[in-house]
């Protein structure tokens, strides 16, 4: 009789395991091998030229992520809840950033703004903004979109103007996805290096000293700033998911 | 108290056509209709959320067709209920009281009280996705009732339960109605709830309110000919009428009223009485009939009949039908009272 087994998944889980190893790996690897150069690693964490860096990337990036949250959360709710001419233009120039390589996004920015953002920090949180904002756009359209519309409607007639309804109701249940929008923006920012290499080389980010390094002193110099990056990076990222699935869950 | 005056919209694709009716304080107001007549739009408009193309809404005789939803003072309860899901039900109740500004414990004590008459106190702590479908309802009616609107609209407000809680509630409503004495707008495709709950009730066919009158007199006597169709009145004969006589695909046909000309008649499948001898009746109208196929509804079955060349459906219990052992080519008696004709 023997039972019946169904080998698709197993095969795709195959296929699909190719692309989870892919990405693990270099971060496995990266770590390990610093492991075995932990002096290496403790001298760079006492270089006060990489802290310098190190804090740049930080506050441009949650900058970056606080501009796109007050911009992005209008501007997305507009798109889930009204349909107007030249909609479909909207939607699609929000996609744009995505598509454009990001050393042109610097010269397309250094072009429109010269020296208002040369080599600032208005400058990179300009680069960083340019390339993170559509997550925070299209992540707050997406949450409002699954929010009822009749809910808003029923707080309205128990009283609340839109504005209120807003607050109240849409904006709270659409909290969890727009929260995650805005931590994939702090993300995408911290990890831009094109746009920000030619918009403003300093004040230095530790994602271009990374660079800066490895092509002075070659990639065991490198090393140390790019383990220290990642550790960072990642910690931020998963407290912040962990924080926001749990308040989706409550 | 609500007035609507010949308000027209399009959206989407409903139509509605030149909508006429009140509300009077106190009353009961229902809108019956198929699903996709556009009842739901018609309380959007009035609810505020959405503006008609034209015609007026009125209440207390000041023009509110376009204010927004907040200044009407009505409360809406969406056929989904649209309970608020980040917020308990105590929240939820108490949601129009805080825009209010009420104090706290007076909020408090008015939502104890509207949850105390509607049987929810112990739910108060719960979430709404916890809820059942009657206790949904239930919360969602003490959200609008706690603000003592003006006029509670209802969408299908007992759609979305199974039969036996449905009735329950049907009947609690009549209730809290005593209790409480809101006035309600209701609109539904159930004649249940328009019999049970509906002191005036409204017909609406394809975007237009096509017969406005006490349920009593809608039921009894619609105006046209969809009407009956919709509400029940399964056999419409056609035949030209002469005096009382009525001649349709040669059978006569008394009716209770003279006419002449063709006429249009409703008669109901359960004013039909099935029996296998001739009987001496008060039924005016007996006729010889062949029993053509049976159609089984749990309880109850369709019979269709034929009578010369006109056919009939006629509802009969289930027991009685294997009592008189009706099957298909039998060939039985069919009576009527000409009372029971309806004359369009």
């Amino acid at each position: 009789m023997g039972t019946r087994r169904d080998y698709t998944l197993y095969f795709f889980a195959a296929v699909g395991s190719f692309l989870v190893v892919y990405i693990a790996l270099p971060l496995v690897v990266i770590l390990l091998k610093q492991a075995s150069d932990l002096g290496m690693l403790v001298k760079t964490l006492h270089d006060t030229y990489v802290l310098e860096a190190l804090r740049n990337s930080l506050i441009t990036a949650t900058a970056t992520a606080l501009i796109a949250l007050f911009f992005g959360v209008p501007l997305g709710y507009v798109l889930a809840r009204k349909d107007f001419p030249g909609k479909s233009i909207v939607q699609a120039l929000v996609d744009v950033p995505i598509v454009i390589p990001h050393s042109v996004v610097g010269i397309m920015l250094l072009v429109t703004f010269s020296s208002a953002i040369l080599d600032s920090y208005t400058g990179i949180i300009a680069a960083m903004l340019f390339v993170s904002a559509p997550f925070t756009i299209n992540a707050a359209r997406d949450g409002f979109l699954a929010v009822d519309e009749g809910l808003e409607h029923v707080a309205r007639t128990l009283g609340a103007s839109r504005l209120r309804a807003f607050f109240s109701v849409a904006l709270p249940m659409a909290f969890p996805a727009i929260a995650s929008g805005v931590i994939m923006t702090w993300a995408r920012a911290i990890s831009e290096v094109g746009a920000i290499l030619i918009v403003a080389y300093y004040p230095k980010t530790a994602q271009v000293l990374v660079m800066e390094y490895f092509n002075n002193y070659g990639l065991r110099a490198s090393r140390p700033i790019s383990v220290v990056l990642i550790v960072m990076s990642l910690t931020v990222f998963v407290i912040l998911r962990w924080l926001v699935g749990r308040k989706a869950n409550a | 108290m609500l007035e609507v005056k010949s308000v027209s919209r399009d959206w989407k694709e409903f139509r509605l056509r030149g909508i006429n009716f009140d509300v009077k304080a106190g009353e009961h107001f229902i809108i019956l209709g198929p699903s996709g007549a556009g009842k739901t739009v018609l309380l959007e408009i009035i609810a505020g959320i959405i503006e008609p193309d034209s015609g007026k809404v009125i209440l207390n005789g000041e023009d509110i067709t376009h204010w927004p939803p907040e200044r009407r003072g009505l409360a809406y309860i969406p056929q989904n209920y649209a309970l608020f899901p980040h917020m308990s039900v105590f929240d939820n109740i108490a949601f129009g009281l805080r825009l209010r500004k009420l104090p706290k414990a007076e909020i408090e004590r008015k939502v104890r009280e509207i949850a105390g008459v509607l049987g929810i106190e112990h739910l108060l702590n719960r979430k709404p996705k916890t809820l059942s479908g009657g206790e949904s309802q239930r919360v969602a009616i003490a959200r609008a009732l706690v603000v003592e609107p003006e006029l509670l609209l209802m969408d299908e407000p007992f759609a979305n339960l199974d039969v036996q809680t449905r009735s329950r509630l049907i009947g609690e409503m009549k209730r809290w109605r005593e209790e409480i004495g809101f006035t309600a707008l209701h609109v539904t495709h159930s004649f249940e709830e328009a019999v049970s709950l509906g002191d005036r009730v409204g017909v609406m066919l394809n975007g237009r309110l096509v017969q406005v009158g006490s349920v009593r007199e809608v039921f009894s006597k619609p105006a046209r000919e969809d009407v009956a169709r919709f509400l029940g009145f399964e056999n419409i004969i056609e035949g030209t009428a002469e005096g009382r006589k009525l001649r349709a695909n040669g059978v006569e046909i008394e009716l209770p009223v003279e006419a002449s000309g063709r006429v249009r008649v409703g008669l109901r499948p359960e004013d039909i009485i099935l029996s296998l001898e001739p009987i001496r009746t008060s039924a005016r109208n007996e006729f010889k009939a062949t029993v053509e196929s049976v159609e089984e509804l749990g309880p109850l079955v369709r019979v269709h009949l034929r009578i010369g060349n006109l056919y009939l459906r006629a509802f009969i219990t289930r027991s009685s039908m294997l009592e008189m052992g009706i099957t298909k080519g039998r060939e039985v008696y069919v009576s009527f009272k000409a009372s029971a004709l309806h004359v369009f």
